[in-house]
């Protein structure tokens, strides 16, 4: 990861108030690095102007893969393969070849959209995340602003962040 | 800054901060097990190991160690297997049909019960897995793999094979449901760790929680990998009873072959995994004082699920017997009488008493929020379910076509010790997840806590 680099952590305690604060400071100019929360806070990815994620296209193409391909083995294993004679019915109809074409959907598109979650979201078992405040698994809201993208100074932000409602600003550097 | 609702009950007690939720649920990942704990875990690994003994027996000798007979094919084995699926049917229910119905209450116990869900998994996978007799090449019959014939493969144009992928498909994906939700409450532990100098412990609590940081863009997609999770486990969990009772209503045995099955199964499947919770779950909450999150509202909510689902299982054994005698199918006739009054009536009697009296009781509010008499029915529907699918399977197999082949089925000591493996397996899982594991979603019930806590006085 980056090295030197120079973070304003602004601590909240209220979703609600985060919220508000996230809206006004970016209407200030103000760039945020993340917001780190230790639960899901609805609107925070709006207010951040997070576009809509992709991952759910993602599932459908994996359940898809999953479809043709349970459909296209069943298929050619017992009509073309090794055609078997199962009570004089036909090699390969389709009734019978439903419910494992449809658990092999459901399959693919599961793991396929949680391993594609953890490569997005770059998540290893072996991987240390950056951490900006412990408390932010706990009960804390964490706003990491990155000095780097912002022209302002590290007084102005922590101003700026206090008078939105921060409980705390740090410094944290990596 | 916090609401109350004068309409709904909140659904945690004890004015909970979040903070407070971290510290409950952390403290006994953190804290050394209880005497409570040691003595559960005791009992739990006696089971297991007499269990295991019995199993390896049967595994040496082979499954005619069983009492299974030329008849009666099938008894214990699959009549534990069908009962341990249905139990694990309540997990998935709770925290993915709730989710999409946005039903708050199942944040503080659908954690447990998914964990349920799993173990019980396993447990009914251990016996068809066991009465291939030959265990290590369970895999090379049961999936179509490349062999040495040519190759020919599996067929699947059987239930059984189809009951195969439904339940490997339900085991995965129920797990990776479950330690989708783990992971941000791992993190949680880890922070914990850190802050109170155990770096062991913060090292592997980080490696199982793959590193979270709980950005706002990871929650983002991590709330949308959870929608589509619980979207994709819906109609799985549905499907899995479904194709189970298809082993059954697919074949031509009289009392088998009827469309009533899956949606007799499902019911049954969430009835008796809503007990299993309960059962669970009243133990947990006492064991891990967690009084406060698991309140009596929250039994309540559960055992009116009782009810609806064992009402529907009701109508079902009544329209079944209906049926039978609408359908003037004389075998199917003699099947239905059979069971009511043939050498089995005592079966199908205290299944009767069990699945379609004993829930009723729960119409009146005095015995659905009491713990005690919650405890109790709620192993009773459970007694009752097994004996439902010892009746279905059983009953229908005993009377052969030919009168010279009817028999009894009579369980060794192996029939059981298998049973006992499996409650040894469930049970011993369940204490080391309780242990070691956050057995309450804390990120969930985090997100709840402003809203519906109650107020401190």
């Amino acid at each position: 990861m980056e090295s030197n680099k120079n973070f304003v952590v602004g601590i909240f305690d209220d979703e609600d108030v985060l919220i508000h604060a996230v809206e006004n400071v970016r209407e200030k100019g103000l760039r945020i690095h993340e917001v780190y929360s230790p639960f899901p806070v609805h609107g925070l990815d709006e207010a951040l102007g997070y576009k809509r994620t992709r991952l759910p296209i993602a599932s459908f193409l994996f359940g898809l893969t999953g479809t043709t391909l349970a459909l296209f083995t069943q298929t050619w294993m017992l009509g073309y393969d090794w055609p078997m004679d199962i009570g004089g019915k036909n090699h390969a109809s389709l009734p019978p070849f439903i419910p494992v074409t449809f658990e092999f959907t459901v399959l693919l598109s599961a793991f396929g959209m949680v391993i594609t979650f953890l490569i997005v979201s770059n998540m290893k078992p072996y991987s240390w995340p950056r951490q900006f405040d412990l408390r932010s698994t706990d009960d804390k809201h964490v706003m990491a602003v990155d000095l780097a993208e912002n022209g302002m100074s590290k007084d102005e932000i922590g101003r700026l962040l206090k008078q939105n409602g921060a409980s705390e600003v740090n410094e944290k550097n990596f | 800054m916090q609401v109350t609702s004068s309409i709904r009950e909140p659904l945690v007690t004890g004015g909970k901060t979040v903070r407070d939720v971290s510290e409950d649920i952390s403290r006994q990942v953190e804290g050394k097990p209880t005497n409570l704990w040691w003595m559960a875990i005791g009992i739990s690994l006696v089971l297991l190991l007499y269990g295991l003994y019995c199993v390896c027996m049967m595994l040496w000798h082979g499954i005619g160690m069983w009492g299974l007979n030329k008849t009666v094919g099938w008894a214990w084995d699959i009549t534990n297997f069908v009962w341990w699926v249905g139990i694990g049917h309540a997990g998935t229910l709770i925290s993915a049909i709730l989710l999409l119905f946005r039903q708050r209450w199942r944040m503080s116990i659908n954690r447990a019960a998914e964990a349920m869900t799993i173990f019980a998994v396993i447990c009914a996978a251990s016996f068809p897995a066991f009465h291939m007799g030959r265990l290590w090449l369970g895999f090379y019959w049961a999936l179509p793999f490349p062999n040495a014939f040519g190759s020919l493969w599996v067929n699947f144009n059987s239930p059984l094979l189809w009951d195969v992928f439904a339940i490997s498909t339900y085991f995965s994906v129920s797990l990776v449901f479950w330690y989708m939700g783990l992971i941000p409450d791992f993190a949680v532990i880890r922070d914990r760790a850190v802050r109170m100098g155990h770096n062991t412990r913060a090292l592997i609590y980080n490696a199982l929680s793959f590193g979270w940081q709980g950005g706002a863009k990871t929650w983002m997609r991590y709330e949308s990998v959870a929608l589509i999770l619980a979207g994709l486990s819906t109609p799985l969990v549905l499907s899995v009873h479904t194709i189970v009772s298809m082993d059954f209503a697919t074949s031509v045995i009289p009392g088998w072959h009827t469309t009533i099955f899956p949606p007799y199964f499902v019911a049954g499947a969430i009835f008796s995994g809503f007990a299993m919770v309960l059962t669970l779950l009243l133990v947990t909450r006492k064991v891990f004082k967690l009084e406060d999150y698991i309140t009596i509202y929250h039994v309540e909510l559960m055992n009116i699920i009782i009810i609806i689902t064992g009402s529907i299982v009701g109508i079902a054994y009544i329209t079944e017997f209906f049926i039978a005698w609408y359908g003037q199918v004389p075998a199917e006739q003699y099947a239905f009488i059979n069971r009511a009054t043939g050498p089995y009536w005592w079966a199908y009697w205290s299944m009767m008493t069990c699945n379609v009296i004993s829930p009723q009781l729960f119409w009146f509010k005095k015995i659905r929020t009491n713990l005690v008499s919650t405890f109790i029915l709620s192993i009773i529907v459970n007694i009752g379910m097994w004996f439902e699918r010892f009746v279905i399977i059983v009953t229908s197999l005993h009377r052969d076509y030919i009168p010279s082949s009817w028999s009894m089925f009579h369980p060794t000591m192996y029939d059981i010790g298998q049973y006992i493996f499996t409650f040894g397996l469930f049970f011993t899982a369940f204490f080391l997840f309780a242990k070691f594991f956050p057995v309450i979603n804390m990120a969930e019930v985090k997100s709840i806590v402003k809203a519906t806590s109650e107020k401190k006085h």
